[in-house]
């Protein structure tokens, strides 16, 4: 309250960071577990449309696609591709699991670009369970499938004997942090470009400088939109990488 | 900063919680509940991300729909997508077999033409040949009478010529034994027959050959 006040009283009001608040659907009342928030709303209209592209627009089973069949086929053998190359044949397992990811953080960026949307994966929470579902299932699947081999990860072998402690060490370090760096690396950037844009559009209630406020939210937009796509993209492929690690463990 | 702002975030987070703990254990549900409201109300002071409060709240709806979502693909979308792209790998592999079976049927089709196209023109060779041959036969006979003929006409001819010459060489002589003996008479000479003839013969024999 205090602070809307003091923005409206300088005739600026920046409420950049109000777009990320977690509101209940119904009321005003505390966020319990399992309250329905806008978040809710958000991962279920996510749901929905990947359903409604990946499930109705195959409906026709065509041979000759359709236009929206075609997306959900670009898709499917875009991620396809990306498992084989990088985890190879047996990663296609997983394949799935990687699909739902991807197509789940492309449409959460993707509809939280709409204006008036929530975007969850601009949520530490949201992006943190995603890396930590990862990161756990690539290390509990690195010791399933290789057992205590699965550790020669951290036993750089092609370097001298001497630097091997050294290198384990930095090694284990840099594998700790990947759930952080996977998770920070996707919410960062989603809050980043929604909060600029949201300051951008603040200064639009100075008449003089509102042309240049339209330009740069325009621009930022644009950005965005190309930060939303590549966030999905990085998160896949570094997953796919992670799996790689897991299920071939030398380098 | 970063550390105002978590700090700023955990009391708010402990605050609703105190609050919350509040309403169910004193039942003082007025005050507290508008308190909570106006929480909810008043504008992000630090990052929302970091409100470790709506926690659970996103982690369990997250879970749900990621489980819901995870079902859907696994178990609708991806197989479908998978026939439908197997269907349409299999369709292409047909289609191209088929294109493959018609252009060997073509190229075999074309060598047949070609085989009785070649056929044709032997066989058409073969009848010119043969009327050739069977016209050539006619020409030949033809020609062989046509010689008979000539030949005989030209033996008729020669006979005649022959017999013409014989009476002309004839008459010559009795012509020239009459003008001789004509002669020998008017000169007053006898005429001795056979002396006349031998002369005659001698000069026309000499004037003949």
């Amino acid at each position: 309250m205090a602070t809307e006040a003091q923005g409206e009283e300088a005739g600026l009001a920046f409420h950049p960071m109000d777009q990320f608040l977690v509101k209940p659907l119904f009321g005003d009342g505390p966020v319990h577990w399992y309250t329905p928030t806008n978040v809710t709303l958000w991962l279920f209209i996510i749901v929905i449309a990947i359903t409604a592209l990946l499930v109705m627009g195959t409906r026709g089973r065509a041979i000759v696609p359709n236009r929206v069949q075609s997306i959900a086929e670009l898709a499917y053998g875009m991620i396809h591709k990306m498992v084989e190359d990088v985890v190879g044949k047996d990663g296609l397992k997983y394949f799935p699991y990687i699909m739902t990811l991807f197509m789940f953080i492309v449409f959460a960026n993707m509809l939280g670009l709409l204006p008036k949307a929530f975007t969850v994966t601009s949520h530490i929470a949201v992006t943190g369970v995603l890396a930590m579902a990862v990161f756990l299932s690539v290390t509990v699947l690195g010791f399933v499938k290789n057992g205590t081999h699965f550790l020669g990860l951290f036993w750089v072998t092609s370097a001298p004997l001497v630097l091997r402690p050294v290198l384990a060490i930095i090694e284990v370090i840099s594998y700790f942090v990947r759930p952080v760096s996977h998770s920070i690396r996707l919410a960062g950037n989603m809050m980043a470009g929604h909060a600029v844009i949201k300051v951008f559009a603040g200064f639009a209630a100075i008449a003089v400088i509102s042309p240049v406020s339209i330009l740069a939210v325009t621009a930022m937009y644009g950005l965005e939109v190309l930060v939303a796509f590549i966030q999905a993209y990085v998160f896949t492929i570094l997953t796919c990488v992670y799996l790689k690690d897991a299920l071939h463990p030398g380098h | 900063m970063f550390s105002l702002l978590q700090e700023a975030a955990t009391t708010a987070a402990e605050h609703s919680e105190d609050a919350a703990e509040l309403v169910s254990q004193h039942g003082e549900t007025a005050a507290h509940e508008a308190e909570a409201a106006a929480h909810a109300a008043e504008g992000a002071t630090g990052m929302p991300q970091l409100d470790f409060s709506t926690f659970p709240n996103q982690i369990f709806w997250l879970v749900v729909a990621l489980g819901l979502l995870y079902w859907v693909l696994s178990r609708i979308a991806l197989p479908r997508i998978a026939a439908v792209i197997s269907d349409r790998q299999g369709a292409i592999t047909g289609d191209l077999m088929a294109a493959e079976e018609f252009k060997r049927k073509a190229r075999e089709a074309e060598a047949a033409y070609d085989k009785a196209l070649a056929d044709a023109r032997s066989e058409a060779q073969k009848i010119v040949a043969a009327n050739r041959a069977e016209i050539q036969k006619d020409l030949d006979a033809a020609i062989a009478h046509a010689d008979a003929e000539i030949a005989a006409r030209t033996a008729e001819s020669e006979k005649r010529i022959a017999e013409i010459r014989d009476s002309a060489a004839t008459d010559a002589r009795e012509v020239a034994r009459d003008v001789t003996a004509e002669l020998v008479r008017s000169f007053g000479g006898s005429v001795d027959e056979n002396a006349l003839d031998k002369a005659v013969d001698s000069r026309i024999k000499g004037a003949v050959q």
